[in-house]
């Protein structure tokens, strides 16, 4: 179980970088490596060239303002979830960075790595879908922003060019009024979940993300719905979406189960921090 | 005089090297540029025929020293072109295949060893894989019980019905007992498999020193004899050119006992051809695919039955999963069919089992080995007859148990180990009332009427198991006294964190009357100790301890023999305390052991300070040879202890469980275990081992197990899927209260302990969910295990009034 | 085919360790087999299992999902660095052999570096937060019991100050 042979790249800039993956299409990015290095090691993944931006200075930022959470492409899941900033402006974010893997391997990888993986079994992806948050991204053309609406395209398929780096993601601020939760289930403390969900309640408005559902993180609109009817309005959703899959550790019943009985319990409690 | 060692809750010696980083496990073993490093091509299918390999573009790759497939092993060594061993034959196992160390025309599981690859390091060993074109034929794969069973296809053509053996036993007429019963019941159980999964894998380091034409080995395994004995046939040496040293092993739990792997030979192989150091190194992939996994098994039970639960007659035919070879024989299936009795006694039984292949990794004992299987078999029937007759679980055991008179007691069966199956000691009623305490089991029906009340599913289990350990045939220890005082003991079987250098160091200190730290031993190095057999059953305390006590009491008896010379004392007079010989009473009469060990070697030359103080004395007829006819140079004591048969250990679990009413979540709320393995040499070491196999216990019930599509492809091959607990999924306190029924079998009253807390995990989680799950669903019933919350949703479902 | 080799400038345990190392090369083959540090062990080299967790800048990270190109430039402590400068186990490492809190060991030195770290960071940690602080560490042998208790009775020494 060792990787492949690759070319390596340590830029200084995120420029650099961007030069780097241009000249070579088979070339990926690497930032905390958490989900790429045992892709390599097992040989699922074998690119030709890997970009490390652990060179390059001031991507490690972590900005809180009024409008909301700025993460850098090396911060860590661990320094985004010990920042109080944070957790004033946008509680969700350590709701659910709390549930990313295990400590050791949240003080590693990044957020916005994890955003790019496009994992519909992460936390992270959801959290930014749920919220409309967006990465900005910098390629040859210069920067662009990528609304969480368009990120997720397929099953680990984000919308990021592979001559693209993200530089970072934004999370925007809860608004005055508005509540989050975030609950998930998983066989084993700090594995990926077999669902789970976060909800985001702001006046009338009830939105609630999915992870481990269906193959793309999905955000349902659950505006209106009574409580009683919260879980089989999100199925009624989820279902057409692409369906509920099924796995070795949870069957599509067992996960749509699942929904009835998360859903309406994070939308409450999301409701309840209001 | 000096506490007695036995019996304290000695800290381990050992740990000051694993504590800063100074274990020397295998792949620590010749760490450097000069080693080269192996890895192995693996079937990619379950079954398939091997129609051409081209390893050509591996010679380009730079850094690469060899690549070998079945073609090239005759040339190596002639031996090497035939199947691995069968370690275990027997009668029964009337078609037995074992597999070649590179597969020759076929691959019957994915992970099967193909191709055999050297180079500079592990990296390039790999790249070098990637660059061998194998085309196959595919075959169609049996996977799983029911499909080897229906026997469509075939895993080897020439096994008919893909049973490898079938065996029966019966006391008694069971199937007469059992029509003639008041009561019948049948029940149809399934246990899946699942596999040991050590924290290190299998690793094997092999050197060929020239110069004096000997190979040394390093494995990672349970028996350094029998890899010592594999690699001198295979590789067509004497016995006495091999040296095999089993260094820290990152635990073995049954699956590093089978040998030798096909790396054991090919590693040693590549040595002497390539004459370096070579070494494989496992990785955690290969651990799940080629390997062994244990555990899976369909059972069919009939039991007839009396209005107090008396068993009257039990039958049960089993189907076992031996996966595609079967290199060490039936004992798994024997075990789960003789162990199955646990602590009681049918008026009559009768078992039989086939073992049958699979396109899949074969089977080999895993800890507890079969019992777990046969401990879910007897006490879901015991659960089963107790709900059936309306009585209290713990009742219908008690009619059923063999008494503390009745020891020895004799099954009329053949145990594993050939010998009967003749139970030594125990005490069952008194453990069945120690577990009722530790867990409140009388007290609990209460409280689950209560949980009911607020809409809470809480359950409690009970399983009880007897677990033959310390099987024979024997093992043997070297106490060496050296001149400093020092005492080296050597045995030969093998150490996989069981503190075996604590242990064996208290048995050795008391019985020789030296300090603890005085006393080293080594285990598992044939250099030092040549015979010996390896650590499986729980056998290590009961067998190495015993020849450790032994070869220490010769010890001591030659210490007293040569003071009592020096000393001008009768011998009855004297003691050793803290490696000091004295009169007793007269303390100033004295001599050291360090001294006693000089004059023991009547050597023409003085060394050290040893020497110069043992001048004082004087040893020896002058009239007589230096060293006598019947003695020997040197203060040691070498002994070895072969015991007519096993001892068996017993024990109780109980477990408290709630299941979330809308999540089908499973948790502990309490987990209790009474245990009996006689006498404990170091009640800390014993409660490790039961902690250990009690969480092991928990991962196989609800939370491990090996998933295989149609095709026999392993899914779930790493520790992303392969679900070990973390701590959290472990309760925070397990509770343990001992029983000491001493074994009459060996001089120290031990009976082992290693495997115990794991044998009735999948019996009493299923009877714990079962009795929750009842609270809201009368008929609910768990016949299979493990189960995990999208199962328990699933029986739910099926269950619900709709 | 020769693969290029490049120079990482790491410190290890206090000690400069400069490297020359193919881009591949997992941190924690290049502290066992470059360095000669066999104390980090590799149990599954895909990131679950923690037996190569290493402190990276103080902080615990897996070595097997780290390049040890990529961590140029930086401080790693392993558990050969964990012992007092005297040579006396350090707190946890003592508690450790206190109470039992490893069989096999081969998963010992992760639970040890993320240990070590956990209690400077929560130096009198509840027991909930002992438990958590070994949450992400897999130990086949121990059932982990004796590991929470030394994490216990790691605090308590530290708390005892320097003997």
């Amino acid at each position: 179980m060792k990787p492949a042979p690759f070319a390596y790249h340590r830029p200084g800039s995120v420029a650099e970088a961007v030069t780097a993956l241009a000249g070579d299409p088979g070339a990926k990015v690497l930032a905390g490596g958490q989900s790429l290095v045992p892709l390599l090691s097992m040989r699922l993944a074998a690119p030709s060239a890997l970009v490390d931006l652990n060179g390059i200075a001031g991507l490690d930022l972590v900005e809180v303002d009024a409008t909301g959470v700025r993460v850098g492409a090396l911060a860590r899941h661990a320094d985004v979830l010990a920042s109080d900033d944070v957790r004033r402006v946008q509680p969700l974010v350590p709701l659910a960075l709390a549930h990313v893997a295990h400590a050791t391997i949240r003080n590693r990888g990044t957020t916005v790595g994890s955003l790019v993986h496009a994992d519909a079994a992460a936390e992270m992806p959801v959290v930014l879908s749920l919220l409309d948050g967006s990465l900005e991204v910098e390629g040859p053309g210069g920067r662009r922003t990528i609304p969480a609406g368009e990120l997720y395209v397929g099953p680990l398929e984000s919308s990021v060019r592979q001559d693209e780096v993200a530089v970072s993601a934004f999370f925007p601020a809860l608004a005055p009024g508005a509540g989050v939760a975030f609950e998930e289930i998983a066989r084993r403390h700090g594995d990926y979940a077999l669902v789970g969900v976060a909800a985001l309640v702001d006046g009338a408005s009830v939105k609630a993300g999915f992870l481990s559902v269906a193959d793309i993180p999905t955000v349902v609109d659950l505006s209106g719905v009574a409580d009683d009817d919260l879980g089989e309005a999100a199925l009624a959703q989820l279902e057409p979406a692409g369906g509920i899959h099924s796995d070795i550790h949870a069957t599509a019943a067992y996960r749509a189960h699942l929904v009835r009985v998360l859903t309406p319990r994070v939308v409450r409690a999301a409701k309840e921090g209001t | 005089m000096t506490t007695k060692l036995m019996g304290q809750r000695v800290q381990r010696v050992e740990d000051q090297r694993f504590l800063r980083g100074q274990g020397r496990y295998v792949d620590d073993v010749a760490v450097g540029p000069d080693t080269l490093h192996a890895a192995v091509l693996r079937s990619p299918h379950a079954h398939a025929r091997i129609v051409d390999i081209d390893v050509s573009a591996v010679l380009d790759v730079e850094g690469v020293h060899a690549v070998w497939t079945y073609d090239d092993l005759a040339d190596l060594s002639p031996p090497m072109a035939e199947p691995l061993p069968l370690l275990i034959p027997h009668p029964a196992l009337t078609h037995g295949r074992t597999q070649f160390a590179l597969a020759k025309d076929e691959v019957n599981y994915m992970g099967e060893a193909i191709a055999f690859v050297v180079a500079e390091d592990r990296y390039v060993a790999e790249d070098a894989l990637a660059r061998i074109r194998v085309d196959y034929e595919l075959l169609p794969p049996v996977v799983g019980i029911p499909a080897a069973r229906a026997a469509a296809h075939l895993v080897h053509e020439d096994v008919p019905g893909n049973v490898g053996a079938r065996l029966e036993q019966e006391v008694g007429d069971a199937r007469a007992a059992i029509a003639t019963a008041p009561h019948r019941l049948e029940l149809d159980l399934t246990v899946e498999r699942s596999s040991c999964q050590p924290m290190e894998g299998r690793g094997v380091v092999a050197r060929w020193d020239p110069d004096v034409n000997r190979l040394t080995a390093w494995s990672s395994t349970q028996t350094s004899t029998g890899v010592r004995a594999a690699v001198a046939v295979k590789l067509g040496l004497d016995l006495g050119q091999v040296d095999v040293i089993t260094p820290d092993v990152g635990g073995g739990f049954g699956v590093k006992i089978n040998h030798p792997w096909p790396e054991e030979l090919l590693v040693p192989l590549a040595a002497r051809a390539l004459g370096r150091t070579v070494k494989f190194t496992e990785d955690r992939r290969e651990h799940f695919i080629s390997t062994a996994h244990e555990r899976g098994q369909e059972q069919h039970i009939e039991v007839g039955f009396d209005d107090d639960g008396r068993l009257l007659g039990l039958s049960v035919e089993f189907w076992h999963d031996h996966g595609a070879y079967t290199p060490y024989g039936l004992i798994v299936p024997i075990i789960t069919s003789t162990q199955l009795l646990g602590p009681y006694k049918p008026q009559s039984y009768r078992v039989v089992f086939e073992s049958i292949y699979t396109n899949t990794v074969m089977v080999t004992p895993y800890r507890g080995a079969g019992r777990p299987q046969a401990c879910f078999a007897m006490e879901r029937t015991m659960d089963a007859i107790a709900q059936y007759l309306g009585k209290d679980r713990t009742e219908v055991r008690a009619v059923n148990f063999i008494q503390p008179d009745e020891f020895p007691y004799d099954h009329g069966l053949v145990f594993q180990d050939g010998r009967e199956l003749e139970y030594d000691s125990g005490d069952y009623p008194a453990m069945l009332e120690k577990i009722r305490a530790l867990v409140n089991w009388d007290e609990f029906p209460a409280y689950q009427a209560e949980m009911a009340a607020q809409g809470r599913r809480v359950g409690i289990g009970l399983a009880c198991y007897v677990e033959g350990t310390g099987v024979g045939p024997y093992e043997g220890a070297h106490v060496h006294v050296e001149t400093s005082g020092k005492v080296k003991v050597a045995t030969g079987l093998t150490t996989q964190g069981q503190g075996h250098a604590t242990v064996f160091a208290q048995l050795v200190a008391d019985e020789l009357g030296v300090r603890l730290e005085d006393v080293e031993v080594v285990t598992g190095d044939t250099r030092r100790m040549p015979y010996a057999v390896g650590t499986f059953a729980s056998r290590a305390a009961v067998m190495s301890g015993s020849a450790i006590h032994l070869a220490a009491k010769r010890t001591k008896e030659k210490a007293l023999r040569i003071a009592a010379e020096a000393l001008e004392v009768d011998e009855k007079d004297l003691q050793i305390v803290d490696g000091v010989v004295s009169v007793i009473g007269l303390p100033e009469a004295a001599i050291d052991l360090g001294t006693i060990s000089v004059l023991s070697n009547p050597l023409r030359y003085a060394f050290d300070e040893a020497s110069k103080a043992a001048t004082q004395f004087s040893v020896g007829d002058p009239g007589k040879p230096p060293v006598a006819e019947d003695d020997e140079p040197g203060l040691e004591g070498k002994d070895f202890y072969s015991p007519e048969r096993a001892t068996f250990a017993s024990g109780m679990h109980a477990v408290i469980v709630e299941t979330d009413p809308e999540t089908a979540e499973i948790s502990i709320l309490k987990y209790a275990v009474v245990h009996d393995c006689g006498n404990l040499i170091n009640p800390m070491i014993v409660e490790g081992q039961i902690h250990g196999g009690v969480a092991q216990g928990i991962g196989g019930a609800l939370y491990e197990r090996m998933a295989y599509d149609e095709s026999g492809q392993l899914l779930n091959a790493s520790f992303m899927d392969f679900l070990i607990p973390y701590v959290t999924e472990i309760p925070d306190r397990i509770e343990i209260d001992h029983l000491e029924t001493p074994s009459p079998l060996n001089p120290l009253g031990i009976k082992g302990a290693g495997e115990a807390g794991v044998i009735p995990s999948a019996a009493v989680f299923a009877a714990a969910i079962e009795d929750a799950e009842r609270t809201a669903l009368p008929g609910f019933g768990i016949t299979a295990m493990p189960i995990s919350p999208s199962e328990l949703f699933a029986l739910r479902h099926h269950q619900e009034p709709s | 085919m020769t693969e290029e080799l490049l120079d990482v400038r790491l410190s290890v345990n206090g000690t400069p360790r400069p490297l020359r190392v193919p881009a591949r090369r997992l941190l924690s083959d290049a502290l066992r087999h470059d360095l000669g540090l066999t104390g980090t062990h590799v149990g599954c080299e895909h990131g679950v299992c923690g037996a190569c967790t290493v402190l990276l800048d103080g902080r615990p990270v897996r070595s097997c999902l780290v390049l040890a190109v990529s961590v140029d430039g930086q401080e790693v402590t392993t558990v050969e660095g964990l012992a007092e400068p005297d040579g006396s186990l350090g707190p946890v490492q003592q508690a450790f052999a206190e109470c039992h809190g490893l069989q096999c060991g081969f998963c010992t030195p992760g639970f040890l570096t993320t240990i070590t770290a956990g209690l400077r960071d929560n130096p009198s940690p509840t027991h909930e937060e002992a438990r958590e602080m070994v949450a992400g560490n897999l130990c086949r042998c121990t059932g982990y019991q004796n590991i929470v208790k030394a994490v216990e009775r790691a605090a308590e020494i530290g708390a005892e100050g320097p003997s």
